[in-house]
C-alpha cells in the first residue's frame, strides 16, 4: 500500500490483503536500518487474521522516500501523520528496537488513538557504543558487522531457523547493507539520544506487552527494567536464548505472544 | 580499545552452520529427518504455514529438517542468506532459471559450459521458449552485444568445463547489473573454499553438491544460493521480473518481492518452482553432503596440493601437450585466477595427449587408480575422454570452440598420494607411447 506523507510517499506492507476500514488495525514499526520485511510473518498473519496490517518502511528506509528523522520524537509524529494519511482512527501498535521507542512515544502522545502497544527489544535509555555510533557515522561496514554480531544469540549465530533454508545472519547483513549511506547513523543517535522513555512510559493509557530477549546485547534485559516499571499496565514475555533479531529468532514465539494481545 | 567484530569463520560454518544439537535426543550429528510429512499442532497453525504466516515444514517436497540444515550451511558458507536443496546441479539450474524467465525470454551463458548445462540452454529450453546465446567466457564485449531486449539472466561457470576458463565475475557482473539483470553463477569447481562468487558481485550460484561439496560419490545433489543483493525491485529490473514484483495468483496473489526486499528469489523458487516441479531433495542425500562438508576445508586443501604435484608431473612428459590449468603461467586467464583464486584453481583439468585416438583410449584403460567415469570432485581420482562421452552431443564447431579436441583428457585429482598417482599416470602414458 502506498500512501504520501508530508509530501514523501510511504510504502506500507498489508499482507497481500486489501485495506478493510471495518476491520481493526495494526501497524508495525521496524527497527534501525531495517524495512518491513523484519515483520513479514507476523503481519502477514494478522492480514489474514480479522486486521488490517499496515507494516510501515520508515522514511528513507525500504521503499519508502525521503530522509531518515533525526529523533525519537519525529517518528512519533510521523507515525501520527501515516495514520491520518489512513484515515485510521485507533489502532494497535507493535515496534521493534527503534520502533518500540517510536510507537512508546507516539502512545503516550496520542492516548486517544493507540488501543494497544507491543514493543519488542526495548530498552530505556537505548544507549549504542561509541565504536558502533562512529562507524555508522563513517558508513563503515564495520557497523554493520557488529550490530550482526551484537544481535543474534549465540545459538542464533548458528543458524537452526525456522524458516527453511533461510541463513539468519546473512539475510540480517544483506538488508543492513541495503540502507542508504546516513541513515543507520540517524537511526542510531535516534536511539542513543532518546530521553523521554521513562516519561513517555508514564503516560500510556493502553494495555502494552514488552517481548524480551535473554541474550539481547543490542538493549539488555537491565535496560528495559525502568520502562517496565514505568509502564502502567504492562505485561511482560522473556524469550530464552534469544538475541535482539528476536522475529528471526523466534517468530513462532514471537507471534503467540502477539497473538492475544494486538 | 576498539570493539572488533565477532564473526564465525569459514572452517567453523563448515562443521556448525545451521545446526544445533537435537534438542529431543541430544544427537550432535544432524538427524535424518526421514518423514514425508509433519504433524500441525492444530488447525490455525496448518493454514498459517500453508500461507506463510509461520515458519516450519509441511511436506518434504517444499523443506524438510535435514535439508534445511544443508541449505543454511552452504548459504553460510557463501556468504548468501539462503539456499535451496535440489535434486540434481541440474535441477538447482533449471529452478534458478524458471523461477526469473518465462517464454519468451533469453540467456546470454558462458561457451564453456557442463555439457549436460549446454544441452538444457541449447537444446531443451528453446523447447520452452527460453533462448540461449552463447559467448566466449573471456570476451566481455561478446557478452555485451549478445544481450538482447528479452535478455534476463546472464550465466557462466567460476572455472569452465572442461578448459578451466575464469569467469571474470567482477566484469560479466557489472555489465549483467548494468542492464538490472543478475548474474548466476555455476560454483561447483570451486566450493566457496576456492572462492566465494558473491563478494565478486555474482547474485546467484548453483553447485553440483554431488561433487566437492560431497567428496564422497555416493549422492546426486544440487544447492542454489541467493546473495539477497539484486534489488528485484530497481527501476532497471522491476519490470523484467514479473515473477517476483507482480502479485502471484498461485500463492494468494502474494508479490514476493514486497514480502521480502532480500529473499523474493528465494520465497518463488520454493512456494512455486520446488512446489510444483517438485525436484527436492531427499533427506538422507542432505545428510550425507553435510558430512562432506564438515571436511571440505581440509579436503580442499589436499586435493589443490595433489593437483599442483600432478600438473608439475605432465608438463615434464613428452606425451603431454597443452594443460589447461590456470595457476600455469602459459594458462590465458592465469593473472585473473592468481586475483580470484588465490587459494587454488581446482582439482579438475583437461591436457591434451600427443597421439591418436587410439592411444587415448590405451591410456585411459592403463590407468588402474584414476577410475574412468563421469563424475569430477570425487575424493577419489578420476579420468574421461570428454569428446567422446560429458560434451559428445555438442558440434565439432561448439566442441572446438569450447576448447575441446579428440586428444583432451580431463583429469579429478583426488586424495590419493600424489606419489601412487603420479606412478599410474606414468604407466598409463608409457602404454599409450607404445600404442602409437
Amino acid at each position: 500500500m502506498n500512501l504520501v506523507v508530508g509530501g514523501q510517499a510511504v510504502y506500507a506492507y498489508t499482507g497481500s490483503r486489501p485495506f478493510d476500514p471495518s476491520q481493526p488495525t495494526v501497524l508495525f514499526v521496524h527497527g534501525a536500518a531495517n524495512d518491513h520485511g523484519v515483520f513479514a510473518l507476523q503481519s502477514r498473519y494478522f492480514a489474514w487474521h480479522g486486521r488490517n496490517v499496515l507494516a510501515v518502511d520508515l522514511p528513507g528506509h525500504g521503499r519508502s522516500a525521503g530522509e531518515a528523522l533525526p529523533s525519537v520524537e519525529a517518528l512519533a509524529g510521523w507515525l501520527r501523520d501515516v495514520m491520518d494519511a489512513a484515515a485510521l482512527e485507533t489502532a494497535s501498535v507493535a515496534g521493534h528496537s527503534l520502533g518500540s521507542l517510536a510507537a512508546l512515544e507516539f502512545a503516550a502522545r496520542n492516548p486517544d488513538r493507540v488501543r494497544a502497544l507491543a514493543l519488542l527489544g526495548p530498552a530505556v535509555p537505548m544507549t549504542v557504543s561509541d565504536d558502533l555510533l562512529a562507524a555508522a557515522a563513517r558508513n563503515d561496514h564495520v557497523a554493520y558487522e557488529l550490530i550482526n554480531g551484537w544481535s543474534f544469540s549465540p545459538g542464533g549465530q548458528l543458524g537452526g531457523n525456522e524458516m527453511p533454508g533461510m541463513w539468519m545472519t546473512g539475510n540480517a547483513m544483506r538488508l543492513l547493507e541495503r540502507c542508504r549511506d546516513g541513515v543507520l547513523s540517524t537511526d542510531l543517535l535516534a536511539c542513543h539520544r532518546y530521553a523521554n522513555g521513562l516519561a513517555a512510559a508514564a503516560a500510556v493509557r493502553c494495555p502494552t506487552l514488552a517481548i524480551l530477549a535473554a541474550r539481547d546485547v543490542m538493549a539488555p534485559l537491565r535496560n528495559a527494567k525502568a520502562l517496565l516499571a514505568a509502564l502502567t499496565n504492562a505485561r511482560t514475555v522473556t524469550l530464552a536464548e534469544t538475541g535482539h533479531s528476536l522475529m528471526a529468532e523466534r517468530p513462532g514465539e514471537v507471534l503467540d505472544a502477539l497473538r492475544p494481545f494486538l | 580499545m576498539t570493539t572488533k567484530p565477532k564473526t564465525l569463520q569459514f572452517d567453523t560454518l563448515s562443521l556448525h552452520a545451521g545446526a544445533r544439537p537435537d534438542p529431543v535426543t541430544g544427537a550432535r550429528a544432524t538427524p535424518i529427518y526421514q518423514s514425508s510429512s509433519f504433524v500441525f499442532p492444530d488447525t490455525d497453525h496448518a493454514a498459517a504455514l500453508f500461507n506463510m504466516e509461520r515458519a516450519g515444514h509441511v511436506y518434504s517436497r517444499l523443506s524438510n529438517p535435514t535439508c534445511a540444515v544443508l541449505e543454511e550451511r552452504i548459504a553460510a558458507l557463501e556468504g548468501g542468506i539462503g539456499a535451496i536443496a535440489t535434486a540434481s546441479g541440474q535441477a538447482a539450474l533449471h529452478l534458478a532459471i524458471v523461477t526469473l524467465l518465462s517464454a519468451g525470454s533469453h540467456i546470454v551463458a558462458s561457451r564453456s559450459l557442463y555439457g549436460g548445462s549446454h544441452n538444457l540452454l541449447d537444446y531443451t529450453l528453446p523447447r520452452f521458449g527460453i533462448d540461449t546465446t552463447f559467448v566466449d567466457a573471456r570476451d566481455i564485449d561478446g557478452w555485451r552485444s549478445a544481450m538482447r531486449p528479452n535478455t534476463r539472466l546472464l550465466f557462466g561457470e567460476t572455472l569452465g568445463n572442461p578448459g578451466l576458463e575464469v569467469l571474470d565475475i567482477g566484469r560479466v557482473a557489472a555489465l549483467s547489473h548494468e542492464h538490472g539483470l543478475p548474474l548466476l553463477v555455476d560454483s561447483t569447481f570451486t566450493t566457496p573454499w576456492l572462492m566465494r562468487p558473491f563478494e565478486h558481485g555474482a547474485d546467484l550460484v548453483f553447485h553440483s553438491a554431488t561433487k566437492f561439496l560431497s567428496g564422497h560419490g555416493v549422492v546426486i545433489g544440487g544447492l542454489l544460493v541467493d546473495s539477497g543483493a539484486f534489488d528485484w525491485n530497481a527501476d532497471a529490473a522491476r519490470e523484467k521480473f514479473p515473477t517476483l514484483t507482480t502479485p502471484y495468483a498461485g500463492f494468494h496473489d502474494m508479490v514476493f518481492a514486497e514480502e521480502s526486499s532480500t529473499a523474493a528469489f528465494l520465497l518463488r523458487a520454493r512456494r512455486e518452482g520446488v512446489r510444483d516441479f517438485g525436484a527436492c531433495m531427499a533427506p538422507m542425500t542432505a545428510f550425507q553432503i553435510l558430512q562432506g562438508i564438515e571436511t571440505l576445508p581440509v579436503r580442499m586443501a589436499r586435493h589443490v596440493e595433489n593437483t599442483r604435484a600432478i600438473v608439475a608431473f605432465l608438463r615434464e612428459h613428452p606425451l603431454v601437450g597443452n594443460i589447461g590449468y590456470p595457476e600455469l603461467p602459459d594458462h590465458p586467464d592465469h593473472a585473473l585466477a592468481q586475483r580470484l583464486l588465490p587459494r587454488g584453481c581446482g582439482a579438475v583439468f583437461s591436457f591434451n595427449l600427443r597421439g591418436t585416438r587410439d592411444q587415448g583410449r590405451r591410456f585411459i584403460e592403463t590407468l588402474r587408480i584414476f577410475s574412468h567415469l563421469a563424475n569430477v570432485g570425487d575424493a577419489k581420482s578420476l579420468v574421461i575422454h570428454p569428446a567422446s562421452t560429458t560434451h559428445f552431443r555438442m558440434s565439432a564447431d561448439d566442441l572446438q570452440r569450447a576448447g575441446i579436441t579428440e586428444g583432451t583428457i580431463r583429469l579429478s585429482i583426488g586424495l590419493e598420494d600424489p606419489a601412487d598417482l603420479i606412478e599410474d599416470l606414468s604407466r598409463a602414458l608409457y602404454a599409450a607411447g607404445k600404442a602409437g
